[in-house]
């Protein structure tokens, strides 16, 4: 019987993924557009930050949106009725979307004409946090009614975004949420997270978040 | 949930590498990857195991060694395994302190695979 060879490989799973990942990088650099990937878990309030952030950025930002959806479209329809383009990435069954599919997505868009692109990812706290969609920043929700433990059931997600937006702060009243220790949990997985804390129903911290997104885009065009 | 896709990828980077090295067939890929993942090791041999039929890998048995979550102390640099399912709250061991930072366990690669 022939000897048994043992290979060194020590190759990254996912180094397909993040090599198209850094080509898109490279294209939105050239383009000057700058990309978030947005996620959260299912009805964390993802496509209402989106509809919130643009409508508070329409006069400065030329914004498009890219939905990620199992399989429906009323997320992309509620985009286009504010008047923002948006295209739909049905996955058909993927729980995450990745940089081979927002390549996709990006083909059908205009890089020229746009400054910015938030990407609603699939929602879901596991899946969407271990690939690279070749955004610029990665930011994610929790909303209240989830809990303050979800940084330690999740922490993957909460290790690899930039921001984190806290919604429904209009719920805390009602809710055995800490903020306190949430911070405490997030910053330690994640110290340099920058939290935010909003209300999409209210409107209540909507503007520093935006104000984020205004300071990352103007960082990037520098 | 999104092992599929992951073992799909693992068995790309293992044929390319069997490939080159004019093997005749693959007996284990070793992999480590960090507790923060999600994936579930038996669902990735299940799909590899259905993705690797009629290639070289057919038949491989997958080797996962899972790298553990550890924080250091801020205070006094100690540095501790956490089970970061099943703590409340991350406290340093040796002092008491809650102040640490993340060193590892998000790490996602193919060690080596053993060929004939």
């Amino acid at each position: 019987m022939a000897d048994i060879r043992l290979i060194e490989i020590k190759e990254d799973i996912l180094a397909d993924n993040d090599k198209v990942a850094e080509e898109i990088r490279e294209r939105l650099r050239s383009r000057q557009v700058f990309m978030l990937n947005l996620m959260a878990s299912p009805g964390g309030g993802k496509t209402s930050l989106i509809i919130e952030t643009l409508r508070g950025l329409k006069d400065v930002l030329r914004s498009a949106v890219i939905e990620g959806d199992i399989d429906s479209v009323v997320d992309a329809e509620k985009v286009v009725q504010e008047g923002i383009p948006a295209v739909q990435l049905r996955t058909g069954g993927a729980c995450h979307l990745d940089a081979v599919m927002v390549e996709m997505a990006l083909r059908e868009m205009d890089l020229y004409a746009l400054d910015l692109i938030i990407i609603e990812n699939i929602g879901n706290l596991v899946c969407p946090a271990e690939f690279d969609t070749g955004a610029v920043k990665k930011a994610m929700i929790l909303s209240v009614p989830e809990g303050d433990d979800k940084p330690l059931k999740y922490p993957l997600m909460f290790t690899v975004c930039d921001a984190l937006v806290v919604n429904k702060i209009d719920y805390l009243a009602m809710a055995d949420f800490d903020m306190k220790v949430l911070k405490e949990r997030v910053l330690k997985l994640n110290p340099k997270i920058r939290i935010f804390e909003v209300s999409c129903k209210t409107g209540e911290g909507i503007p520093a978040w935006i104000q984020w997104i205004r300071d990352e885009v103007a960082n990037f065009k520098k | 949930m999104h092992e599929l896709p992951v073992t799909e990828n693992i068995l790309k980077v293992v044929l390319r590498h069997a490939e080159e090295a004019k093997a005749g067939k693959v007996i284990s890929v070793s992999l480590r990857i960090g507790e923060l993942s999600d994936v579930i090791d038996e669902w990735l041999q299940r799909y590899f195991d259905y993705l690797s039929k009629g290639t070289l890998a057919e038949g491989a048995a997958l080797r996962v060694e899972r790298v553990p979550v550890v924080f250091r102390c801020e205070g006094c640099g100690e540095s501790f395994h956490v089970n970061i399912r099943e703590v409340k709250d991350i406290v340093c061991p040796a002092c008491g302190g809650g102040k640490a930072t993340f060193i590892s366990g998000r790490e996602f690669f193919i060690k080596n695979i053993e060929v004939i």
